[in-house]
């Protein structure tokens, strides 16, 4: 044991020299940028966005983004089939306490409020719809926390996730079918939607329109995760 | 040799997290080691893209596109941090699903018991 931890350390410091040695001649904080530059300059007359990243996650590299969707879709596919039995249910055997249920009841509506917030200014503000999606599935959480009987409506959840994840193509396909290539972004560059509007809510093509459909997306995928879970399986 | 203090966080990060790999036997502690290796991944290349003196990319008053850190990475580790969560849900599942047959998570017990 005492063998094996020295070992291991020894093999660490060799890596770490490695990395290090070779971050040395990477030198931090200084101006490296040729494409960045590129997409800094143009991003507000291309995409209407003023949050750069955003405009690179959705609008540059939107077909990216929805493998990285497509990416989670299977994960959470894969947890619900790996975790799946004849019969799964609740197990817990205690109520949360009255501060965690009255406090639950209180703030769900308020966390589902701010991950909204979130996703809708993903063209404005830090974040987008993942984060905001994450925070929707953290409300779903505390429920679950506080509640030992809560389920989610696994139906109308199914049906919201199958539509977002469509929808996103279909914003895809009618681009294709307006402009000339897949996610072509029409409601700013052909109807020429919120042009005066630059770094205020109703702006930014698509990119809003996008990033409401993966927070709805995610958030539905996330408290699925969740619900696997926390659920046991019965013989 | 001379780097800066946040690749140095960010190669102590990947270091702590391949130590636990490497030594710990509970299976959810691997996990967790994973975990704090793409955390240390994440922080490399937010650091990569830094630029001395500037603010992030999002272009509002007094920021122009020349005030502006580099957007790329930043975009890159959104994607790697939710790739992130999807594979360590996965992961986890794994190991509900061993530890429900096996009634263990000591992974040279789980080598002992396969087969």
């Amino acid at each position: 044991m005492v063998m094996k931890r020295a070992l291991a350390i020894l093999t660490l410091l060799i890596i770490g020299y490695w990395m290090a040695s070779a971050l040395a001649n990477v030198p931090f904080g200084a101006d490296k940028m040729l494409v960045a530059q590129y997409y800094l300059n143009h991003v507000k007359a291309q995409t209407g966005a003023v949050n750069a990243v955003t405009a690179v996650v959705v609008n540059y590299r939107g077909f990216d983004t929805l493998g990285e969707v497509t990416v989670l879709f299977i994960a959470s596919t894969g947890v619900a089939a790996l975790l799946w039995r004849k019969k799964r249910e609740r197990t817990a055997e205690t109520e949360g306490s009255i501060v965690l249920t009255t406090g639950a009841r209180l703030l769900f509506a308020f966390i589902v409020l701010f991950g909204a917030y979130i996703f809708i200014h993903g063209h404005l503000t830090p974040g987008g719809g993942f984060p905001g999606g994450a925070t929707i599935a953290t409300a779903f959480l505390m429920l679950y926390l506080a509640f030992s009987a809560y389920e989610i409506p696994h139906r109308s959840f199914e049906v919201t996730e199958g539509l977002a994840g469509m929808g996103y193509v279909a914003v895809g396909l009618i681009g294709l079918a307006i402009g000339s290539y897949f996610l072509f972004d029409w409601i700013w560059q052909t109807w020429g939607w919120g042009h005066s509007n630059i770094g205020r809510l109703f702006s930014a093509g698509f990119i809003p329109v996008i990033y409401t459909i993966i927070g709805i997306k995610v958030g539905t995928e996330l408290s699925g995760i969740v619900d696997s879970m926390v659920k046991e399986g019965g013989e | 040799m001379n780097i800066g203090v946040y690749y140095f966080g960010a190669i102590s990060l990947m270091l702590i997290g391949l130590y636990a790999i490497l030594v710990k036997k509970n299976l959810l502690k691997i996990l967790v080691g994973l975990s704090i290796m793409e955390t240390g991944v994440n922080l490399l290349l937010i650091s990569i893209g830094y630029i001395a003196g500037r603010s992030a990319p999002i272009l509002s008053e007094g920021i122009g596109p020349n005030q502006a850190v580099d957007p790329i990475p930043q975009a890159l580790v959104l994607t790697a941090i939710v790739i992130g969560v999807a594979t360590t849900a996965l992961a986890l599942t794994v190991a509900i699903n061993l530890y429900e047959t096996y009634k263990t998570l000591n992974i040279e017990e789980l080598r002992r018991l396969r087969g």
